[in-house]
């Protein structure tokens, strides 16, 4: 790439993958994978997020491993990134609570109330 | 949840136009007027989308939006809505609104009160995935750099935004560029500082692992502004995720030709490579880090001449921490005015903090300079949990010192935090409360030091340990008043005459704890008490009268030095007990004391 109208054009065509223009039910989970993230017990959520949406063979579902997004004590945290622009933050997760979030949330539209930062948090 | 009540103005650019920040501020003074708590937040958020009848107002828990709010209509939702529960009907918002969106980040005081720039990109993007990068406008900067600016310009724009190292002491990164710029040689280097080593940071961890191009990018911009063509990265090995993202990061770059021969058509060339340290936190001091990249010991020289002069194989080197790189590409895109508007008049943008110790949310977190500390700690970082008091706060990790109660309102800054007699650092924010001993903390900061000392000068080498023995003696109940004096002056002497940073800020940590809570060390000296009951022995384990009698502690103890039927009150035997705490762990209902007060030694 050499110049700036490439970039661009680059910039255009990724920006619209990452925040799911033109998909009409488009869903992004953004895993937590930063150190402490994986200390405390990412893998198994990625993974089951991971199995699950290939066993129900759900389409416009991408899972992502992200860096560290400053909660830290409230890790494993799952950001799910929606194509309306809706932002829900999952936390303290384990693979059961992954699985629950994927047929609740993903397949079914209903948020996890007891499973949200804003709920648990202190 | 943990406020009552979030009141979320709509911070947009548009919004902004028509007063948010007034509005923000004219919200929390009628709370404050009619008194109806702290526990009512105010937040600027992003925009709402909805601009057209903007400002707007948006109410938690009811999740009431209110729009085209005047200043003069201030006053009537906080008497109708907030006082009394009654909503105003007649600036309520009438259209269609999707409410969900706003629901869950915004709603967080951790996120709402935060200005991440630093950290824009962390748990966010795919750290492996440049597009996505590229998607946050990742690599344009470099590409506005490269195509539409000369190397001079390049340095202004940097000694404009008025950045400031990342990495701790504090020296303005553009003056940094221009000394090494205006150095004349064949071959220059630039080389990123990621060897963090500070007990209790860990954000250049976050942004290598979250965000590793924006490091790469910043400084390929940083080659081309002082003439150099290789960078290095000097990480810690203990960071092998970082290590293994950023290799991955210079591969990718270097396929999209972002590193490399040629950079942009601009016939600029720059290549990243990556050397790893063993962790030896005198490795952060920049010429010490040279030496270790060099394949020496890592041991610091005299400076002059410094390294922008005479740094890296004898070359003229620039040396930035890799937070200050993760904020430089962002200085280029939105230019340096925009850079210095956030943050105090001398220390411009945001500051990354790790915070850590007694406090509900541990975790990173950036705010614009001269932020509070008492809106870090009790508005974001959520407090203080188990309804302990604040004691402390001690920044700068072993080099810096304690805030103490007085100073929670201070803005934080390079400046002020010096002024009270701490620093900066790399950001680590330890928080104490009621129950850490200052003595014991001093002292665990300086084990720290002496075992990092490299022992190139006397002062650092002899006398950090020297003054160890005496705090352990304090804590071991046989120091005498003399020894305070000792300590005070060996610190002194300590700072003046090291050789470099590490011996200059050991003492640090003592000599603050000791202007602050002098009191405490002499409880030590004189009463042979440790106040916060940390000690082990100059504390006494007492049941206090609460005890239930469910026989936790009893079955606890390592030594079987306490007594008690079932249902009734326990004793311990304080000639058996070996002062372990194994009792206060297991006790269910906080039964078990160290307070001096409870064994009526105070």
């Amino acid at each position: 790439m050499k110049t700036l109208e490439e970039l661009k054009i680059l910039r255009e065509k990724s920006h619209k993958k990452m925040y799911m223009d033109g998909v009409t039910r488009g869903v992004r989970v953004q895993v937590g994978y930063g150190t402490c993230g994986i200390a405390a017990g990412a893998t198994p959520v990625y993974d089951t997020f991971v199995n699950e949406i290939k066993a129900l063979n759900l389409e416009n579902v991408e899972i992502v491993k992200v860096g560290c997004m400053g909660e830290c004590a409230f890790e494993p945290t799952v950001e799910i990134v929606e194509s309306d622009g809706s932002k829900t933050i999952y936390c303290l997760l384990t693979d059961r609570r992954a699985s629950e979030i994927v047929e609740e949330h993903i397949v079914k539209g209903i948020r996890i109330d007891k499973y949200l930062l804003s709920k648990i948090k202190r | 949840m943990l406020d009552r009540m979030h009141i979320l103005i709509c911070g947009g650019a548009e919004c902004k136009e028509s007063n948010s920040v007034e509005l923000r501020d004219l919200f929390k003074s009628e709370i404050e007027r009619l008194n109806l708590g702290d526990d009512i937040q105010t937040a600027l958020t992003g925009c709402f989308g909805l601009c057209a009848l903007g400002p707007h107002v948006l109410i938690y828990p009811e999740e009431t939006l209110y729009s085209g709010v005047k200043l003069e209509d201030v006053r009537e939702i906080v008497e109708q809505h907030i006082a009394k529960g009654k909503p105003v009907d007649r600036l309520l918002f009438k259209g269609e609104f999707d409410r969900k969106k706003f629901r869950n980040r915004s709603e967080l005081t951790f996120f709402a009160k935060q200005t991440r720039i630093a950290l824009r990109n962390c748990g966010v993007i795919n750290p492996l995935d440049v597009n996505e990068y590229i998607a946050r406008h990742g690599y344009e900067a470099l590409g506005k750099v490269l195509t539409t600016m000369t190397p001079e310009e390049t340095v202004q724009v940097m000694l404009d935004s008025g950045l400031r190292g990342r990495g701790g002491g504090g020296f303005p990164t553009g003056r940094k560029w221009q000394f090494c710029a205006n150095s004349v040689s064949d071959k220059k280097y630039v080389i990123c500082n990621a060897d963090e080593g500070d007990p209790g940071a860990f954000m250049d961890r976050a942004v290598l692992e979250g965000d590793p191009h924006s490091v790469l990018e910043a400084m390929t911009i940083n080659g081309y502004a002082i003439g150099a063509d290789t960078g290095y990265i000097y990480i810690r090995a203990e960071y092998p995720l970082a290590v293994q993202r950023l290799e991955l990061a210079i591969g990718e770059a270097r396929e999209l030709g972002m590193l490399g021969k040629n950079i942009f058509d601009s016939g600029f060339d720059f290549n990243i490579e990556l050397r790893l340290g063993a962790g030896a936190f005198v490795c952060g001091e920049e010429t010490a880090l040279i030496a270790s990249i060099e394949g020496e010991r890592g041991m610091p020289r005299n400076k002059p001449p410094y390294p922008a002069v005479k740094g890296l194989f004898g070359k003229p080197t620039n040396v930035n921490n890799v937070e200050t790189y993760a904020n430089i590409p962002v200085v280029y895109l939105k230019g340096a005015d925009w850079f210095k508007s956030i943050g105090t008049e001398k220390s411009s943008g945001t500051k990354v903090f790790a915070l850590g110790g007694k406090i509900a949310n541990t975790g990173l977190l950036e705010v614009p300079m001269g932020t509070t500390l008492r809106e870090v700690i009790y508005e974001i970082g959520g407090g203080i949990p188990n309804k302990r008091e604040f004691k402390a706060a001690q920044t700068g990790g072993p080099s810096g010192g304690c805030i103490t109660a007085e100073s929670l309102d201070t803005p934080i800054d390079f400046d002020n935090l010096i002024a009270l007699g701490s620093m900066m650092g790399s950001g680590g924010m330890i928080v104490m409360d009621e129950d850490n001993c200052m003595v014991d903390v001093a002292r665990f900061y300086l084990e720290f030091t002496v075992e990092e000392s490299c022992g190139k000068c006397t002062p650092c080498r002899e006398g950090t340990k020297r003054m160890l023995d005496i705090l352990n003696r304090i804590c071991e109940g046989e120091g005498t008043m003399e020894d305070l004096d000792v300590l005070e002056s060996l610190g002194k002497m300590i700072k003046d005459s090291s050789l470099c940073g590490l011996g200059q800020t050991a003492p640090n940590p003592v000599l603050s704890t000791l202007k602050h809570f002098r009191k405490e060390y002499e409880a030590h000296v004189i009463d042979k008490v440790c106040p916060a009951g940390v000690c082990s022995n100059l504390t006494k384990y007492v049941v206090l009268d609460n005890c239930i009698g469910c026989t936790k502690c009893a079955r606890n103890c390592p030594v079987g030095a306490i007594e008690g039927k079932v249902k009734e009150k326990h004793f311990i035997d304080l000639d058996l007990c070996i002062r372990c705490g194994a009792c206060k762990t297991a006790c269910p209902v906080n039964a078990i004391s160290t307070k001096p007060e409870s064994w009526g030694a105070m």
